[in-house]
Formats: structure tokens, C-alpha cells, sequence
């Protein structure tokens, strides 16, 4: 796997295309056409040509193409080649729930799935919720009720959340609903076992239930 | 992780073609398990056929009133479906007990079923494990074993199945169908589709490489109250250390599985005519192989109170 390498000049997003180079690989641009196409890299690995391919998917509302070795996965690609670093690693094995992004709709572990496996997805990580001046509702929810302490598990909290709440609003049941039928309450339980593949090791739980209680206009 | 070719396939023929003709292939569903194994090196695939595209992603309704589930119907929705729901709630409950929301959005109904074991030992490559490395040793057999198998084992591996969908899958009596390069197309019942691990515990099932899992098959709906009790050691997101599905007439009788206690969901049709005589009785018959450590014998008495609280929930 390319090692992270900061380009001379420093890396920054333009609106058009981005070449990030990488001590001993040749870059090339792909894509350039279109305004909506932020980053494309080539990445040459013409030792092993096989062990890399093309992707490409919508990413925060934005299309990106680019080259990428088949064995990295959807959080590296965000962090290392992307420099989206909101979506944090924490175990790296889908079970602290810090790297959780939004794909089709859908809360996944990020860090569990290869990027080479999201031609065409769409996909929303908390960069693409709120911005500081625009937050999302729950963003604005965790500030208030405190719903962290190092803030380490938060971007995954609030991404799982939001689509929890989907989850909650599309009548999928969980392990505590009572009745299998009917739609869930939003009660403390049921957000407290919906949200358990989110580990927060420093115990901000019960700030972060109050925060999600509050957007999801449940009972305590 | 070691390095490997990737392919998208638009056909099943097409995926079990090229399983047959590309040495060291492995589908590619979900991915949950597998990707996670193989940062550890444990999986070392050449080459993966992603199969995410294919169209088995319907539950429908077969001919004789039961239910054909897509092999990649998601844990989730197979969980939500309003059919699932209603006439198989074990299964809705097994699936709602395991994983998180992230891996249950992930997970698919084979990858579920072919999923590993998550023995310690299996997972630590410093560790000597005949399923790993075969021939090396068995590290839980006299290491930390409470969360291991207590049937069904031999001195080469106690390792457990993980699944929960399984167990209640087995008590449904679900059938598993597959499609081989070669054009077959099989139905396995899901009993028959795990393998003991004897002097062999690295092959795990009975499906040959070029052959694809498409669907998983219940048999139309047998009512009763509809029990999945999962015993751990957290609340949520934790592997059973036994669970229960129990399937329960008004006349005492059904259908019982166990989890976490073998190598596959722990069933026996002929254990199961002792149902209206208890829990005591039906787990004596079950369990009556049992050979488990010292660590897990509590095992055996945790799973005849697991049957006991379902029968009396269903009861209830």
C-alpha cells in the first residue's frame, strides 16, 4: 500500500484536479472534464498492475475518479488519499464503530470494506453532514448535551446516529423492541442497542443518548 | 495484507466460472469477516470475485408457501422483512441479537452462514491452530476456552460457529441452494452444510470452491411462539456464549437449536420428542456427547436454563 506522503507544496483541495505525488510513482491525471471532479490521482504501480483498479463514486455530493490499490480499504482511501480525516480509525476491525460512514443511505464500517467496492455509491461522511457554520442538527445535539470528552469516537457517533434514525423511522426493529411488528419507540434502550456498534472509551453515553433523544423527539 | 486481483461479476455462471479457473479465489459479499481476516494474513485470497452485483438480493415467496432468501438479502433487511417478521421471528430476533447496526447493514445471508469462527487462538497468528495452520496445534484446547465449543469438537479444534441467523435458521429447517461451475444446481440442508473438524478443522463446509451459495430456503410457516434467547457476556454487540431458538407449539412440542456450543447450529430432531418433557430432559438428550474443558463445562447447565426460560417465555 502507498505510504501517506504529503506533497512539497502541501495538499490542498482545489476545484480542479489534484495530483498528490508519491516518492517512487508516476502520476498522471484521468478525469479533468468536469467541474464536480475534485481529486484524481493515477497512482502507477506497473510492478504489480493487476493489484489496482478504478473507482469511482460520489463522495459528499462531489464525483471522484480515481486508481486504487484493491487492498485499501473505504477509511484509508478517505483519510490517506481524500485527507478527509473526519472519519476516524480507531480498531481498524469494525468493532469500535469510529470510521462509521454513510454509504447508499446506510451506516457501514468504513474500515471493513474495500474502496474498490463502492463503484458508484454514494457516500456521506460528517464532512459532507454540516460544516462549523452550518451544523447538522445532531452535530449541534452533541455540542449541547456534551456528547463527548476527547471527541476521538464522535464524527462515527454522529454518523451512525443519523442513520440510525433512518433506520428507527423505516420501522426496522431492534434486539429490545418488545413488539417485532410494531415501529419502535424512541426510547433510551432502544437507542442505547441501536448505537452499541459505537464504542465512546470515555464514557460520554449518557450525554450522547440525551443528544440523539433530543433530534429524535423520544422519551427519556 | 497480501495482494490480489479484483473482479466484479454481472452473473452467477459468471462468478463460479471464474472461482473454478482462478487459483486462490474467494467471493466477496459483504465482507465483514473476510476483510478482517485477511489484514491479519489468516485469509490470503489471490484473487476476489465481487459478487455484490449479482441479483440475489430478493426475498420471495416458493411455490409450497415458504421462503427463498437472496444469499445477499443483508442481515438487516432479512431482519425488517414484514414476512420474516411475522411467520419466522426467531429468525428476525437471531439476526437482531448478533452484530451491530454497521455489520448487520454489511453482512449478507451467506457470508453469515460461512463466516468463521472468532476463537482467540484462530485470530492470534502467534498461536499454534490446526484450523489456521494445519497440523500446528491446537492452543484452546487447555488454554482459555470458556467461549468454546462443548460438542461436536475433537483434539484438533473446539472451536465454535458465531452465527446467530444460523441457529435460528436450523430450527426453521432452512435449506441451503448453491449453483457450481459445472452448471449444478443443489439444495443442502443447512445441517448438511458444516463440516465436524475431526483431523481436518480448516475445511469447514462442504461447498466445493467453484460453488456459490444463491439462496437460502425456509419451508413455508409452522406458527408457534417464536423464541431466540442469547446468553453473553455484554448486553449487545457480543458473541453468545449459548443461545437459544426454540420454536413452540401449545402442545409443548417444536423445534430447538443451540449456538455457541458446536462447530454449526447444535440440533437434534430425535432430543426434540423430550421438548414437552422439559428443559432438563431435552438437554440431556442434546447435549448428551458433550465433551467440553474445564473452563466451559458450565455450558451444559447454562443451556439447559437457556431452553428453560424459552419454553417458559413461550408459554408465557
Amino acid at each position: 500500500m502507498n505510504p501517506r506522503k504529503p506533497s512539497e507544496d502541501g495538499f490542498r483541495l482545489s476545484r480542479r484536479q489534484v495530483l498528490i505525488g508519491t516518492a517512487g510513482s508516476a502520476v498522471t491525471a484521468v478525469f479533468a472534464k468536469a467541474d464536480d471532479v475534485q481529486a484524481v490521482t493515477r497512482m502507477e504501480t506497473a510492478a504489480d498492475p493487476p493489484s489496482s483498479s478504478h473507482v469511482a463514486f460520489i463522495l459528499n455530493g462531489r464525483r471522484y475518479a480515481l486508481d486504487v490499490d484493491n487492498r485499501i480499504t473505504l477509511l484509508d482511501v478517505l483519510r490517506e488519499r481524500l485527507h478527509l480525516t473526519g472519519t476516524k480509525k480507531g480498531c481498524d476491525h469494525g468493532q469500535c464503530g469510529a470510521c462509521t460512514v454513510i454509504v447508499e443511505g446506510r451506516r457501514i464500517n468504513a474500515c471493513l470494506t474495500l474502496a474498490v467496492m463502492h463503484e458508484g455509491d454514494s457516500i456521506t461522511t460528517i464532512e459532507g453532514l454540516g460544516t462549523p457554520d452550518n451544523l447538522h442538527p445532531l452535530q449541534a445535539a452533541f455540542i449541547k448535551h456534551d456528547g463527548y470528552q476527547c471527541g476521538y469516537c464522535t464524527p462515527g457517533q454522529i454518523c451512525s446516529a443519523v442513520a440510525m434514525l433512518e433506520e428507527l423511522k423505516a420501522g426496522v426493529p431492534s434486539h429490545v423492541s418488545s413488539d417485532l411488528i410494531a415501529t419502535s419507540a424512541v426510547t433510551d434502550a432502544e437507542i442505547r442497542e441501536r448505537m452499541s456498534g459505537n464504542i465512546c472509551r470515555c464514557g460520554a453515553y449518557s450525554n450522547i443518548v440525551d443528544a440523539i433523544r433530543e433530534i429524535a423527539g423520544g422519551q427519556a | 495484507m497480501k495482494s490480489f486481483t479484483y473482479e466484479r461479476v454481472t452473473s452467477a455462471q459468471k462468478a463460479v466460472n471464474a472461482a473454478a479457473s482462478t487459483p486462490g479465489a474467494r467471493f466477496i459479499a459483504g465482507g465483514t469477516n473476510l476483510l478482517d481476516l485477511m489484514k491479519l494474513e489468516i485469509e490470503t485470497p489471490q484473487h476476489l470475485i465481487d459478487v455484490n452485483g449479482l441479483e440475489f438480493d430478493k426475498i420471495t415467496m416458493t411455490e409450497d408457501g415458504g421462503l427463498r432468501i437472496g444469499a445477499l438479502v443483508r442481515n438487516t433487511d432479512l431482519a425488517a422483512a414484514p414476512q420474516v417478521r411475522r411467520d419466522y421471528a426467531v429468525l428476525s430476533r437471531a439476526l437482531l441479537a448478533g452484530a451491530s447496526g454497521q455489520l448487520r447493514n454489511k453482512a449478507t445471508t451467506a457470508g453469515n452462514l460461512l463466516q468463521r469462527t472468532r476463537c482467540a487462538y484462530f485470530y492470534d497468528t502467534n498461536q499454534p491452530c490446526n484450523k489456521r495452520r494445519p497440523g500446528a496445534g491446537c492452543a484452546a484446547i487447555g488454554g482459555a476456552s470458556r467461549q468454546h465449543a462443548i460438542v461436536g469438537g475433537s483434539n484438533a479444534c473446539i472451536a465454535s460457529h458465531p452465527s446467530d441467523m444460523a441457529v435460528a435458521m436450523r430450527a426453521l429447517g432452512a435449506m441451503v441452494e448453491t449453483l457450481h461451475s459445472n452448471g449444478q444446481v443443489r439444495t443442502i440442508p443447512l445441517n448438511d452444510l458444516y463440516r465436524a473438524p475431526g483431523d481436518t478443522p480448516h475445511i469447514e463446509n462442504t461447498l466445493d470452491t467453484a460453488e456459490l451459495i444463491t439462496a437460502v430456503i425456509l419451508p413455508k410457516p409452522v406458527g408457534g411462539k417464536h423464541i431466540y434467547y442469547k446468553v453473553r457476556d455484554r448486553a449487545s454487540y457480543a458473541f453468545a456464549l449459548v443461545s437459544v431458538a426454540a420454536i413452540v407449539q401449545p402442545d409443548q412440542t417444536g423445534q430447538v437449536a443451540l449456538g455457541g456450543v458446536a462447530y454449526k447450529p447444535w440440533r437434534s430432531e430425535e432430543a426434540e420428542v423430550y421438548l414437552p418433557d422439559g428443559a432438563n430432559a431435552i438437554t440431556m438428550h442434546l447435549l448428551a456427547d458433550a465433551h467440553p474443558t474445564a473452563q466451559n463445562a458450565f455450558k451444559i447447565k447454562l443451556a439447559e436454563r437457556a431452553i428453560g426460560l424459552a419454553l417458559s417465555n413461550a408459554s408465557s
